[in-house]
């Protein structure tokens, strides 16, 4: 019986905290990010944004949240149910998962386990299924093109940006996410490899479906995409799941590229912030970075997306992991295990 | 603009960093947004908004049942009836304005002779209802005691200019 709470229920029990404790915050984060986005576009483009709910309008996605909770969900009649109901819960828990692996700080991670990378691109491509069940039992054409479109951009980004994780475990040399940010003391990964840092922004904005790759979800043609047969928290959940793959992506950009917890350099007044607000800091700049690109750029036409992914970024990143590789070799850089 | 030129700009991104740069400098800009419920941008004395009918100085309606309005009005929104009053004088027994068919042109107060009926400055008279904005003539009449002040100055503002 000893054995049952020490080696089951107690580690159970402490695991459910830990998932509490990174949850919360989590959705704390979404909301304010769509505050953030909504007061990026504001300054932009010359215009306040809100203000009137609370101070500096910062209770305007609590008013939102509560807004979308008191409505009625609505599932059309040639909807198949059970799946329009869990495609939401699919990309809603999907965007949560993953930062089971995502290290806060040296040790501060819930599961540290040796193929976090791995783990982070298998759901990061489990997120398209969200997606394509959404389009699939809406029964609309235009959540259905909607859908077509997102899984066939996701597909053809992550070509990209698994060619871009490659290039990063050969100048680590582990999958584990703690040893990746341990490995990028002497220098952030995004600096000698700054033209994949590029790639993986870019693609990030694509797997994520931001602006100007938002075409899954293209007002002016397909109205909302895959959830226009959304209403209430089921559209909430999309809504969730997608802004917590935004901060999901800019996590693993973090981590990857600009070094996780360590400060920038390694002095007194920079070591003097804790490492996970070093975290926190750099998660906030490549959003910032996210509604930035999306105050800025117009979307870009389906065949340029496909061309960019396929005929630009596939052959870039190949060329530029067979560069790194061989420069690691013949520089004898190869890290040592 | 030779080739390797515009190889190196497209792989540099000159032109998407460029563009990134201008967004940045306007979010520091002051922004232009009048804060609406809160501040209100400016009127022109001409401002053609709610309707009022105004009365003279001494209370008497300034209406005298001519029916200009009602004749030029394109959107047919007002209806006039009228007959003697106990003095014989010639007023309105009722004065009706649609306000849902009005197109706020402005006709009614040029055509009327005795400034009595006038588009006043407000614009905020927005009602849950249709059967609220169908103003009969104690609704008009009352609004004109409410704007007199300010149809007053914004008709003299405007009288050097007729």
């Amino acid at each position: 019986m000893a054995n049952f709470w020490t080696g089951y229920a107690w580690p159970t029990v402490i695991t459910a905290v830990e998932v509490v404790i990174v949850v919360v915050p989590l959705l704390l984060a979404i909301a304010m990010l769509t505050y953030a986005e909504r007061k990026v576009l504001a300054f932009s483009q010359l215009r306040k944004g809100p203000n009137v709910v609370g101070p500096f309008g910062l209770l305007q996605p609590f008013a939102d949240g509560l807004k979308l909770l008191v409505k009625e969900t609505i599932v059309p009649s040639g909807a198949n149910r059970v799946v329009f109901v869990i495609a939401p819960l699919v990309t809603f828990t999907l965007a949560l998962v993953a930062w089971a692996v995502i290290p806060f700080d040296p040790g501060v991670v819930i599961a540290n386990i040796n193929v976090g990378i791995l783990y982070l691109f298998a759901i990061s491509s489990l997120g398209v299924y969200g997606i394509i069940l959404a389009g699939w039992a809406s029964n609309s054409r235009y959540a259905f093109l909607g859908a077509l479109r997102s899984a066939a951009q996701m597909v053809s980004y992550e070509v990209a940006i698994g060619f871009v994780l490659v290039t990063v475990l050969l100048c680590a040399g582990s999958l584990n996410l703690t040893e990746i940010v341990e490995a990028q003391r002497r220098i952030w990964f995004a600096i000698p490899l700054l033209p994949m840092f590029v790639i993986f922004f870019i693609s990030a904005l694509a797997e994520t479906g931001r602006a100007p790759f938002d075409l899954p979800e293209g007002e002016t043609e397909i109205v909302a995409g895959y959830f226009v047969e959304y209403s209430s928290m089921t559209f909430a959940l999309f809504y969730l799941g997608e802004y917590g793959n935004m901060i999901l992506m800019s996590a693993m950009t973090s981590v990857l590229f600009l070094g996780g917890w360590l400060a920038p350099f390694g002095v007194a007044p920079f070591t003097w912030v804790p490492g996970w607000l070093w975290f926190m800091l750099k998660i906030a700049f490549v959003l910032f970075c996210f509604l930035w690109v999306r105050a800025t750029f117009p979307r870009f036409r389906y065949d340029q997306l496909m061309r960019l992914g396929w005929k630009v970024f596939l052959p870039f990143s190949l060329f530029w992991l067979v560069l790194t590789a061989g420069v690691l070799t013949a520089g004898g850089w190869l890290p040592q295990r | 603009m030779g080739l390797l030129e515009r190889g190196a700009r497209s792989l540099l991104l000159t032109e998407l960093l460029s563009g990134m740069g201008l967004t940045l400098r306007y979010m520091f800009k002051r922004t232009v947004t009048v804060n609406y419920p809160y501040e209100k941008g400016p009127l022109s004395p001409r401002f053609r908004g709610e309707h009022v009918l105004r009365r003279y100085p001494n209370g008497e309606e300034r209406c005298i049942a001519c029916k200009l309005c009602e004749a030029i009005c394109p959107a047919l929104a007002i209806t006039i009836e009228a007959e003697p009053r106990e003095d014989g004088s010639r007023r309105t027994t009722r004065y009706d304005i649609d306000m849902t068919k009005c197109i706020y042109c402005g006709y009614c107060q040029e055509a009327c002779p005795v400034d009595a009926i006038v588009e006043g400055p407000n614009f905020e008279f927005a009602t849950e209802t249709h059967g609220e904005l169908l103003y009969d003539k104690e609704r008009l009449l009352a609004n004109g005691d409410r704007w007199e002040a300010e149809i007053a100055k914004n008709l003299g503002l405007d009288a050097p200019y007729r």
